[in-house]
């Protein structure tokens, strides 16, 4: 019997689910409104955009079993959306955003379509193949801007009343946002949709004898995923006024798995506290150059080799409760 | 010099002559790829930085050990063979009971481990490689001038290809190697050393990379990142043929190669994408591949 992507032991606590998410949840929330009083504001912002990218990308390899390696396409190019009709078309926030992340969602539509009729490991360099030909898109077409990308985004007015200009309100922005995607993805995965996704993680061949169409499953699920990963970018965008083409590397795509690996696949709380790090990581030893490549393959390995639970799962484990 | 469907014969040949050696070396990665895969039940995606390391194998035997280009071609493939056996014992060989996505992402972390080195070391440029004097200069074909070091690519990988696909599929060894793959449990009950088999073969797959590294390194200059957006390339290739049949690894690494060389001349916008484009489609058309077998 082969080993699960996950280990089914740190999921299955129904008992006591409820306080041991609430105080996390609780715990996290803390962070986020303390932490621009002691830390950078942009570096909170990025990690907050980046935690709901790994969230979006743990629903489709924490819940149901398929790993993409291509989720910088929806983030990338919702961001370049965003960017260029917040910039080119003058749209307030709020409609760049949803062009953005709609944006992500059709190329969900499209590549999921194409990638979930190939299982496992295929499924993984389907998805990476896919979001390189994307990338060369990005580079070739006229409005991204190639290699200088789309620079000096307006972040507008949103609803035409609050100023994003204005650091703080831009923060509360990217929080509220965030912890909604952060909630609604905790709502897919509790809702009898989840329960089916983890069934076809678990074992496909028997979800199909139920009766269920599990690959209209998979596709809705890797939508979710692709929309859901597309809002980040979408956001990433106005936090840094720039998208380019950083944004669609694979690297990117390898960045968003790291983070994912790293806080505990198919964990509530683990994506988040994965991005924190890694991005954390990427800002201090940035003067270390390729050092940091070095230092991420690393943490890839380790994690493989000695804790597959990821630091959320591990903490879980040890203190038999869900997280 | 003539023209076909209005291109000069010199482009147009000169392309598909490059698409051929592009496409010597998808066949050689694909094909690789598929013999790891085969026994180790892994993706291998460290893949791209051991041919990156074929090549710097033989810039770096050049330039301190005085060893020529022939030489290189036989050492190069050895060492770094040797230590994708090391990777092998050290790592992979702890993961046969997990997941396969496990192997895919601790091969991804060391191709960032490998990379991320080599970029401390070389930086990002690239370093030349000079062509071996015996196949410096080319001839003229009439419709087009033919580099004898080109020429020379395409014959060899095509040798080692049919030479690997003949170990495989007719030798003795090969049919062991093809029992293995099949139930290893089996085979290991004839008393035959699986583990071992799994560690040479993952050390051959990683040579075949290398040996294409260093056929690289006087086409293109030898860089740290040469391997890294290839292998991309090579993973839409091994979509497209599926991993089942050695054979069919190798007729769709040229035959793509080919495709790409021919694109550059009509649409050259869209050469890079093309492949991936292919890829896109056979997986409408034939989800398992064109030699794939099932899922």
């Amino acid at each position: 019997m082969m080993e699960r992507a996950l280990e089914p032991s740190v999921l299955a606590k129904p008992r006591d689910r409820d306080w041991s998410l609430g105080i996390a949840f609780a715990l996290m929330v803390a962070f986020f409104v303390i932490g621009p009083f002691v830390l950078y504001p942009v570096f909170l912002m990025k990690a907050l955009c980046f935690a709901l990218f790994a969230c979006a990308f743990n629903l489709l390899i924490g819940y149901v079993g398929l790993i993409s390696f291509g989720h910088a396409l929806f983030f990338g190019w919702a961001s370049y959306l965003t960017a260029y009709s917040a910039k080119t078309w003058g749209l307030s926030p709020e409609l760049a955003i949803a062009i953005g992340t709609a944006t992500a969602a059709v190329l969900g539509v499209v590549a999921g379509g194409l990638a979930i009729r190939r299982q496992g490991i295929y499924f993984a360099m389907i998805t990476l193949a896919l979001s390189q030909m994307m990338y060369f898109f990005a580079l070739q077409a006229k409005f991204t801007g190639g290699e200088d990308g789309i620079q000096g985004v307006p972040r507008g007015r949103l609803f035409g009343v609050f100023s994003l200009a204005n650091e703080q309100t831009m923060y509360v922005f990217i929080l509220v946002v965030v912890l909604a995607g952060f909630l609604l993805i905790y709502r897919i995965i509790n809702s009898p949709f989840g329960e089916v996704l983890k069934a076809i993680r678990e074992n496909e061949q028997r979800t199909i004898s139920l009766g269920y169409d599990t690959e209209r499953y998979k596709l809705v699920a890797f939508v979710l995923s692709a929309t859901l990963a597309g809002l980040a970018g979408s956001l990433n965008s106005l936090v840094f006024q720039l998208a380019s083409l950083t944004d669609i590397h694979w690297t990117m795509s390898g960045d968003v798995v790291l983070m994912t690996l790293l806080g505990g696949l198919g964990t509530v709380f683990g994506p988040v506290v994965g991005a924190f790090l890694v991005i954390a990581m990427q800002n201090y030893l940035a003067q270390f150059g390729q050092w940091v490549l070095v230092i991420q393959g690393a943490i890839f390995v380790v994690c493989v080799l000695l804790f597959r639970r990821g630091i959320v799962g591990e903490i879980a484990q040890l203190l038999r409760v869900q997280l | 010099m003539f023209e076909i469907f209005g291109i000069p014969s010199q482009a147009l040949f000169g392309q598909l002559l490059l698409g051929l050696i592009n496409g010597s070396f998808y066949a050689l990665l694909s094909l690789g790829l598929a013999v790891i895969f085969g026994m180790l039940n892994i993706i291998n995606f460290t893949h791209g930085a051991q041919y990156m390391m074929g090549a710097f194998a033989a810039y770096l035997l050049l330039q301190h050990l005085g060893l020529n280009y022939w030489a290189a071609l036989v050492v190069a493939p050895i060492v770094i063979g040797v230590t994708g056996v090391l990777i092998e014992r050290l790592f992979l060989q702890h993961l046969r009971k997990l997941d396969p996505l496990y192997g895919l992402l601790l091969t991804f972390g060391l191709a960032l481990v490998i990379e991320g080195l080599f970029r401390n070391v070389y930086g990002s440029s690239g370093l030349p490689y000079q062509v071996p004097e015996a196949l410096q200069g080319g001839r003229n074909l009439g419709f087009m001038f033919l580099p004898n070091y080109r020429a020379w690519v395409i014959v060899l990988s095509l040798a080692v290809c049919f030479a690997t696909w003949f170990a495989i599929e007719r030798t003795r060894l090969g049919s062991y190697l093809r029992a293995a793959t099949e139930n290893p449990v089996l085979v290991r009950a004839f008393g035959i050393n699986v583990p071992r088999m799994v560690t040479l073969t993952y050390g051959f797959g990683v040579g075949l990379a290398a040996l294409a590294g260093v056929m690289a390194a006087p086409i293109y200059n030898v860089s740290p990142q040469m391997g890294s957006d290839l292998i991309i390339v090579v993973f839409a290739v091994v979509v497209i043929g599926g991993m089942g049949s050695i054979m069919g690894a190798i007729v769709t690494g040229f035959a793509l190669g080919i495709v790409e060389g021919l694109t550059k001349v009509f649409y050259p916008e869209a050469s890079n994408t093309v492949i991936f484009v292919i890829m896109a489609i056979v997986l409408l058309i034939r989800p398992a591949g064109l030699f794939g077998r099932g899922v």
